[in-house]
Formats: C-alpha cells, sequence, structure tokens
C-alpha cells in the first residue's frame, strides 16, 4: 500500500466519510440486497451477509437492472442506504438512481482500490476533487 | 450541457415545477456522463411498482402529480407486483396492496398508460430505427436498442418519468453512434432449439463481461432467429451482463454485415458457443434438496406464441399435487390466450396465469418463499434464474420441455 488515495473518473455528490466496504464481485440492489435490511443475502455473492448501510460501498461492476433507480431512493427513505457507492464501471441507472437518491456515487478507479486499502479503512470521497482518500487504517 | 431556449424556459418554470424539477435532475445525470445536449424523445416505458419504490417513492409520486406533472410523449408502464386476483392467494400484504392501487391512481393522474408489462416491444410500441426513445426494463432497452436499431438507454422509473414530463433525455450512451459499434464477437455454433439456450447463451456471454458498453456481435448461427429468441438473448445479455445492446449479423438492423456491426474495427475478443458450452451451463446448478415444487415461466412475461407453446406441452396433463407452476404476461396476451383456449388449456393443468407482473417483482416474494417452503425454482428463462438470488432460492435453468415435465412429475434432474 504505497498510496493513501485514488483517482475517479467521474463523480458526483457531496463529499462523504465512511468505513470502506470492498467488493470482488459487482452489486445490484435487486440482485443481491435485503433492501429491507441493507444486507446483502444473495447466496454465494463475495459480501454475503455484510450490511451496506453507512458504509462507502465499492463494487467493480454494476449488475443489471433498473431497479436501483427506485431502491436507492427507498434506502435512503428507511435510513439503511450507504454513504456512497464507488464503481469500477457503471451503468446509468446506478447512476440515476444515486442521483435521485442523493447518494454519492463515482465511476472508474486509478488504481484499484485493493491496491491502496482495504474492508474497514475510515475513508473520505470527494467528487468534487475526483479523489478518495484512506484516513484511518482499519485496527 | 448546453440547453435550448425551450429548456431554458423549463428551467425559468415556464412549463412549471415538476418540469422544472425533472429537467434539473436530467441536468446533473446528463452532467455525470458528460452529455453535451438533449435528445427528443417520442416513448418513455417506465417501472413504477410499490414493491421497488417504496413508501418514499410513493410520496415523490405523490408530490410530483401535486406538482402538476403531465407526460407529453407517449409514457407507458412496466410490469408490476401485484396481480389484483391473485393477491390474496398469494399471501400478499394488504396494506400494501391498497398503496399500489393508490400508485396506479396517481400514474394515471400524470397520464401514464398503465400498461404493466414488460414485453411493451412486442405489444404495444415498436420504435423505428434511429428513434430516440427513454425506455426502462433492461429487456426492453436492449431490445429496442438491438432489434428494432432505436436508441435509449437503461432509464430507471425516476429518470424515465423525467423524461416524460419534458420530453427529452441527456444524449448520451446509446444515443450516440460511437457506443453503438460492436466490440466483440460471438459464434453460435450451438443448434439453440429452446428459449432457455438463448438465454444461456446471455449469461455464457455477459456474466464474464459485465459492462454495459461491451456490445457483442452475433453471427454463424444457421438461421434466422425468432423475435421471442431474441427476447431471451436480449434479456439474459442485460441481466449477467448488464449490456444495453446486441447485434446479430443479417438480422438486426446496424449489422447488415460483421464488418459494419464493427464500426470497421477488429473485435476485441472472438468467442464460439457450442453445444457442449450450453450443457455446461446446465450441469451448473446444483439441485439443492431436490424441491420441484416451484416452475416459473416469467421474466419477460410470455408472448402469445410462448403461451401457445405452452399450452400444447400442458395440454392434457396435470401438475404434481402440491406444487406452484405460474406462469405470467400481459393483460394483451392474456386476453388473445383466452379467447384462443391457451389460457384454458394451462388452467386446465393447474398451471396459474399471472396477469400484469412478473415473478421476480411480486410484492413479498421471500416471505411467499418461505411460507411455501420452496427452496429451489425452476425456469425456462435464465434472467428470472440470475435475478431472484436476494430472494435466496435456488434457482435452475432447463428447456422448456423439462420444466413442463418437472411441474407434471416432480422429478427434477
Amino acid at each position: 500500500m504505497s498510496a493513501a488515495r485514488l483517482r475517479v473518473a467521474r463523480a458526483f455528490g457531496p463529499p462523504v466519510e465512511g468505513v470502506a466496504l470492498l467488493s470482488e464481485e459487482g452489486f445490484s440492489p435487486r440482485y443481491d440486497l435485503d433492501r429491507w435490511s441493507g444486507v446483502i443475502t444473495k447466496a454465494g455473492h463475495k459480501l454475503e451477509g455484510e450490511n451496506i448501510k453507512d458504509k462507502v460501498c465499492f463494487f467493480p461492476t454494476a449488475k443489471g437492472g433498473i431497479a436501483a433507480g427506485w431502491a436507492f431512493h427507498d434506502l435512503q427513505w428507511k435510513k439503511i442506504a450507504p454513504k456512497a457507492f464507488i464503481f469500477g464501471v457503471t451503468n446509468p441507472v446506478m447512476v440515476q438512481g444515486a442521483i435521485f437518491a442523493g447518494i454519492t456515487i463515482t465511476e472508474g478507479w486509478t488504481p484499484h482500490p485493493r491496491e491502496i486499502l482495504a474492508t474497514g479503512d475510515w475513508v473520505r470521497v470527494d467528487p468534487l476533487g475526483r479523489s478518495i482518500e484512506v484516513l484511518r487504517r482499519a485496527s | 450541457m448546453q440547453l435550448s431556449p425551450e429548456e431554458r424556459a423549463i428551467l425559468g418554470g415556464g412549463r412549471g415545477a415538476a418540469a422544472r424539477r425533472a429537467l434539473e435532475y436530467q441536468v446533473k445525470v446528463g452532467d455525470f456522463w458528460g452529455a453535451k445536449r438533449f435528445v427528443p424523445v417520442t416513448n418513455v416505458h417506465m417501472m413504477g411498482d410499490i414493491e421497488v419504490m417504496g413508501d418514499g417513492g410513493l410520496q415523490w409520486l405523490k408530490d410530483t402529480a401535486a406538482l402538476g406533472a403531465r407526460c407529453v410523449v407517449g409514457t407507458t408502464t412496466n410490469a408490476r407486483c401485484i396481480d389484483f386476483a391473485h393477491c390474496e392467494r398469494l399471501g400478499q400484504d394488504a396494506g400494501e396492496v391498497a398503496k399500489e392501487r393508490e400508485l396506479i391512481a396517481c400514474l394515471r393522474r400524470m397520464d401514464v398508460i398503465t400498461t404493466d408489462t414488460c414485453i411493451n416491444y412486442q405489444t404495444v410500441y415498436q420504435p423505428h430505427l434511429g428513434e430516440h426513445v427513454a425506455w426502462g426494463d433492461t429487456g426492453t432497452v436492449i431490445y429496442a436498442n438491438s432489434v428494432f436499431g432505436a436508441r435509449s438507454n437503461f432509464e430507471s422509473g425516476p429518470a424515465a418519468l423525467a423524461a416524460a414530463i419534458t420530453g427529452r433525455t441527456p444524449e448520451y450512451g446509446f444515443h450516440l453512434d460511437e457506443h453503438r459499434r460492436g466490440v466483440f464477437t460471438v459464434e453460435l455454433r450451438a443448434p439453440l432449439d429452446d428459449l432457455a439456450d438463448w438465454g444461456a447463451v446471455g449469461k455464457i456471454v455477459g456474466e464474464p463481461r459485465q459492462s454495459y458498453f461491451a456490445v457483442p456481435v452475433f453471427h454463424g448461427f444457421h438461421r434466422t432467429p425468432t423475435a421471442d429468441e431474441l427476447k431471451h438473448l436480449g434479456a439474459a445479455l442485460a441481466s449477467y451482463g448488464s449490456m444495453g445492446m446486441f447485434h446479430f449479423v443479417g438480422a438486426t438492423p446496424e449489422a447488415p454485415t460483421m464488418e459494419a456491426a464493427l464500426g470497421r474495427r477488429d473485435p476485441a475478443e472472438r468467442l464460439v458457443i457450442t453445444d457442449a458450452d450450453l450443457e455446461r451451463v446446465y450441469a451448473g446448478y446444483g439441485l439443492g434438496d431436490g424441491d420441484a415444487r416451484l416452475v416459473v415461466f416469467s421474466g419477460p412475461q410470455q408472448s402469445l406464441l410462448e403461451m401457445k407453446q405452452l399450452a400444447d406441452l400442458f395440454a392434457g396433463r396435470k401438475i404434481q399435487a402440491g406444487a406452484s407452476c405460474i406462469v405470467t404476461t400481459n393483460r394483451g396476451v392474456l386476453a388473445q390466450a383466452r379467447a384462443l383456449g391457451f389460457a384454458g388449456t394451462l388452467e386446465d393443468a393447474g398451471v396459474t396465469i399471472l396477469e400484469g407482473v412478473c415473478f421476480y417483482i411480486l410484492q413479498n416474494l421471500s416471505p411467499m418463499r418461505v411460507a411455501n417452503k420452496w427452496t429451489n425454482m425452476v425456469s425456462n428463462s435464465a434472467k428470472i434464474v440470475n435475478i431472484i438470488g436476494a430472494h435466496r432460492f435456488n434457482a435452475i435453468l432447463r428447456r422448456t420441455r423439462e420444466c413442463v415435465e418437472i411441474a407434471c412429475t416432480g422429478v427434477l434432474r
């Protein structure tokens, strides 16, 4: 872990801080998530059993899916939304949904997050500066 | 984004608060993707049901209607989560059923035509080559882009409604020529005799390459594919790969030749799919505890031709005692299927036909699974096998004829 900052290509939303949750698998709120608890329930998902509430969620890809447009807003309404979605590659619906819900979202990363941070680290997402910084390492 | 005088007037409130709010939202989405301008759309298809939007979405929808929102182009709805004729039997929550009725009334106040179908492209509206639309449900979008040569991005419910209110959408993604060229090629050397085979192809191609802009170019198939086959292919590509477009050389309008489909560039990858690849897909599903009491034909809804095929296969047979076999379709197809006797044949066999819904979005599906002690779900739709995971079904893809056998015999292989 030689650097503590990664660059993102595109971003929306306010700056946020939170605990990083890194996934090696893509994400869809429809396919993978129990939208009543915030827990990833799809059997075999790399983050099965993890709760995304208040996390800064790193996903390499987006799965599906039109549902995110309403689902992210619903997660906010139920107060179980993550602080931010950080995608390697995403699709329009994830972006439309995050903007509609007021959730920070970014796409495209350099370097790959796993090279500079780990699940449990405390990170800051700065959409305006197109950067994500590790502020504290997981203890 | 560069805004026209009309768009500036909308942002200034010239068309009311709802249109202003919708365009402000669209500008943010356009800015994210680097859109330079808006393009007018002729048709909108939107997802909106209580299962996906929840109480917060319904409140937002009511607020939007109260602001005077009205659709300025033809706008239809995707499949919903409740069939009012079956909700009690399915154990759906009465409170949520009431909210769904409220939601439908709200959409209608805004001039949304509540068609409740995910096969609008087969039954409601067929855009022409180059026509810009704003559609939701990924299966509808990939079909519009690929088979019709129309232009749409995946538009979520709120984004599609915004397009319906403003009559436009940000110009990015598949509205632009640069994203419509094929990226890699897929040679089809398998017979692909069943709709499930086409979904399996979508899984093979899409799952390892999840990227909205990865456009596959199919070629080498031994005959012309049918509309239902391309429907299952597209739905699976969009589901497993989040892909928004494909080409099929000699069959889709922007692929008269391989060179045209690729935009005269070299493919990034060349795949070949054989029968052995398909058999590996089918063999890859674990059978869990062997439970064979739930067989589903849904996701996408069934066309009239699929209804006929199922009626032919179920004619004179009965599903096993204690099992559930569920077929979903839309209002128009069901009316025709009733008139033609297909629906009666299916119901005589014990099949439940649900109207205007898709199985995987049914309200209360997880509790329904628990209440029925369902563990496995068998389907000929690769899309629904992929999409239903959050409800913790063990989903199994099988060919159509095998699905019917499983429903009637209770033997799962």
